[in-house]
């Protein structure tokens, strides 16, 4: 069999799964795709392991190792997926945000900002260098 | 180490002791306080007498310890006691005792006892430390751990403005002297090979030193700093915004005087140098009489005493000027024990009329009847302070005069007789106005006439047994020991002679009787304008140390000044006519180094706070601006949408694909 039959399946496959993980909204349809690349990876090992022919056939030992990695993977991201949605509700993607930089200046989040506005950070300093 | 060494080295290290026991535990265990502020002094007071009885006149008693090899020059943990160092110690302990005795009545409500008699028991474990010590260095250590004290307790009632602005005051007034001190200190260091006292006076002695007037001239600013001469004695009176006990000890026994001890014990670096003797007598001349005319002036009952121990200090060290170490010394015991006692007899006087004002207290009758113990001990300590003969004033003073007229017929080696003369001259005019001065107080505070004092009902028995236990050294010790004290010192023969004797009190006479004339003369003026104030809660059970801190604090209030009050019933204002006005600030000098001084180091600190602030400052935020945009602009990309990153990342690995195509 001619190498480019795996060769374009696997990227097919491949094209498929990144359309998946860019454009799918659903987070576990987005874990599916990305099985779907994973599994486009190993297509190839395979057909180049055999194409190649490699006496120690690392590429099938490869495409092992990333079999096992990809259950371990899937596993971990349902676990994730499943936690996400019980603590709110959706397993929306694009809702899923909380990691967003927040729109303000370094430190302005705990409270005391140093260096975030001038008018109020001038007594600061005053009274830390009476208490001092 | 012998057993007086020992023992002397318990002196300083008992009070020591009870100051750290009563830091620690003065919150914990209250109960305590009050015997770990009084106990161990009194047995550094026996341990002391124990010290100079053993000592005795005999040779000076050494004990070393290698402090520090330090390449060069070795510190050493000496102990070295002589006669001088001996009686001096019993003094200090003494006083200091009193005074610790005396607080726990007059500080008996104060929430921060227990940290102030810690102080002052460190206070006293330091100045025994100076007394004892042979090594420069250990002295210093001393000194400076006195300042600091100081300046805590003259801080005590933090709370008023005066005080805080005197204790800095006292703590920089005396730094700016000891930073000269401590490169005298090091000047001498240098020639002797050793910071050992001994060392030094021998090396100086034998003419080993290289530049003994410009050492003596360093050591004399510390000197002029501790002991209050001009022109660093302003911190003094200032310095009476603190308890009346911490002016007892400090301010009139001990701290003050640990200045003159210096001197005296190293009296042969200064004889070396005729032009430090002429510098150090031009500055007690000065001292004695600006002080004297101040002292007319004051309304403060306790800065007239604070004027006249910078008087008394200008005393020690005009007899220091002239060579004269024993008269200085003689002096100084004598001017220790009845100084503490007249300022603890003032404690007493405030405490029962209620005011610090001797204005106030000349409007008030019956003052004399309701405090009789303050009003007799008062009359006891100034009549020694007049030098009234027989009290001890009268002998230590003339010791002084006589060293002075001695120096004066050019009979004393090393020194020149101008410099005697000088002595002579300005103690006979203070003499005067010791007189004056004194009169003036006893009469203004318990001649005075007017609506009955506020009845306080007794004074509490450790305040007014003190005073009955420091005036019978005021009117003994001088006429006890002026010819055995000698013998412990430099053999110099102490008693007084006719003519200075005579000459001096005479005029301390003359003294009494003119401000007498002024008082009757004043005394339909007196009578005429009413004026004064007492603090409103001058109840009998109130704390006496809250009286007095009241009372300051609402001196310039009523008055419209610290230290003077314009009253036409005060002799002191007849006497002095134009003057007047001047004395009672201490001739304005303050004014005068509030502008030389202090105005420029403000202005300068105004301008490294514009450095700081405003050029500094806009650079350091300048250059946090930059970083600061260019991260707003990043930020944008972070939405937290996973989806975007991976879009992102497929971008630029798809770019670099590209490029990595094109390239090859």
């Amino acid at each position: 069999m001619h190498l480019v039959y795996p060769a374009v399946l696997a990227s097919l496959l491949f094209a498929v799964g990144l359309y998946g993980v860019l454009a799918r909204r659903n987070a576990i349809l987005v874990l599916m795709s990305v099985e779907l690349m994973l599994n486009a990876v190993n297509l190839d090992l395979v057909a180049f392991d055999r194409w190649l022919s490699d006496s120690l056939h690392s590429g099938q030992a490869l495409t092992l190792f990333t079999i096992t990695i990809a259950a371990a993977e899937i596993g971990l991201g349902l676990a994730i997926v499943l936690l996400v949605y019980r603590n709110r509700g959706t397993a929306d993607i694009d809702r899923v945000t909380g990691l967003a930089d927040p729109g303000r200046p370094l430190g302005g989040d705990s409270g005391g900002a140093p260096d975030s506005d001038p008018a109020t950070d001038t007594p600061d300093d005053e009274k830390a260098e009476a208490t001092a | 180490m012998t057993l007086t060494a020992s023992l002397a080295a318990l002196v300083p290290a008992l009070p020591f002791l009870g100051a750290a026991f009563g830091l620690l535990l003065g919150r914990r265990a209250p109960g305590f306080v009050r015997p770990l502020a009084v106990l161990p002094a009194l047995t550094s007071l026996v341990l002391a007498a124990l010290v100079a009885a053993r000592q005795g006149p005999g040779q000076t008693t050494d004990a070393a310890h290698r402090l520090t090899p330090t390449g060069s020059v070795p510190i050493d943990l000496a102990l070295s006691i002589d006669g001088f160092g001996a009686v001096i110690a019993v003094l200090v302990a003494l006083v200091a005792t009193c005074v610790q005795i005396y607080s726990v009545s007059y500080l008996r409500d104060d929430p921060r006892y227990p940290s102030y008699a810690a102080v002052v028991n460190l206070f006293t474990a330091a100045m025994l430390l100076v007394v004892y010590t042979g090594d420069l260095m250990v002295l210093l250590v001393g000194w400076e751990v006195m300042g600091i004290c100081s300046y805590f307790l003259v801080g005590h009632y933090w709370e008023t403005e005066a005080a805080r602005a005197a204790s800095v005051k006292a703590f920089l007034v005396t730094k700016l002297g000891d930073v000269p001190f401590l490169i005298g200190v090091f000047a001498l260091a240098a020639d002797a090979h050793s910071f050992r006292i001994g060392d030094i006076t021998t090396t100086a002695t034998g003419g080993g030193l290289h530049h003994p007037t410009v050492d003596a001239l360093l050591l004399l600013a510390g000197v002029a700093g501790k002991s209050a001469q001009f022109p660093l004695h302003t911190w003094l009176p200032d310095a009476m915004a603190g308890p009346t006990p911490v002016s007892a000890l400090i301010h009139a026994a001990t701290m003050v005087a640990a200045g003159i001890y210096l001197v005296a014990r190293l009296l042969p670096v200064f004889t070396a140098s005729a032009a430090a003797l002429a510098v150090l007598a031009a500055m007690s001349a000065v001292t004695m009489i600006g002080s004297g005319l101040a002292a007319l002036a004051q309304d403060d009952i306790k800065r007239v005493l604070a004027y006249s121990t910078i008087g008394q200090l200008g005393y020690m060290a005009g007899a220091l000027a002239v060579g004269n170490r024993d008269a200085a010394m003689f002096h100084l015991l004598s001017h220790g024990v009845f100084k503490a006692l007249l300022f603890l007899s003032a404690g007493v006087v405030i405490h029962a009329s209620g005011t610090n004002s001797l204005t106030a207290m000349s409007r008030m009758g019956g003052l004399a009847r309701r405090v009789p113990d303050a009003m007799w001990t008062m009359a006891i300590g100034l009549a020694a302070l007049a030098a009234i003969p027989p009290l001890s004033g009268f002998f230590s003073k003339e010791s002084v005069l006589r060293a002075a007229e001695h120096a004066a017929a050019g009979d004393t080696l090393h020194v020149p007789s101008a410099v005697g003369w000088t002595v002579l001259v300005a103690g006979m005019l203070t003499a005067l106005l010791t007189g004056g001065y004194a009169t003036r107080l006893f009469l203004l505070a318990f001649r005075g006439s007017g609506p009955e004092a506020p009845d306080h009902g007794r004074q509490p028995l450790p305040m007014t047994g003190v005073l009955w236990v420091l005036a019978v050294p005021a009117v003994a010790f001088g006429g006890l020991t002026y010819r055995r004290l000698p013998d412990w010192l430099d053999k110099v023969p102490l008693g007084p002679t006719l003519t200075t004797a005579v000459l001096g009190t005479g005029l301390s006479l003359v003294g009494v009787l003119v401000v007498l004339g002024a008082w009757r003369a004043v005394s339909e003026a007196r009578r005429q304008v009413p004026m004064g104030a007492v603090v409103e809660n001058a109840d009998a059970d109130v704390e006496p140390a809250l009286v007095e801190a009241e009372a300051i604090a609402t001196h310039t209030r009523v008055y419209g000044d610290i230290a003077a009050a314009d009253d036409p019933g005060d002799p002191g204002r007849l006497l002095l006519g134009p003057l007047h006005a001047a004395a009672g600030h201490g001739f304005r000098l303050d004014a005068a180094y509030h502008t030389l001084f202090v105005r420029p180091v403000l202005a300068a600190a105004g301008l490294v706070r514009f450095l700081d602030r405003d050029v500094v400052e806009t650079w350091v935020k300048g250059a946090a601006g930059a970083p600061n945009l260019l991260g707003a602009a990043v930020r944008k990309a972070q939405t937290g949408n996973v989806q975007t990153y991976l879009s992102a990342l497929l971008a630029g690995a798809v770019v670099l694909a590209v490029l990595v195509a094109v390239g090859s």
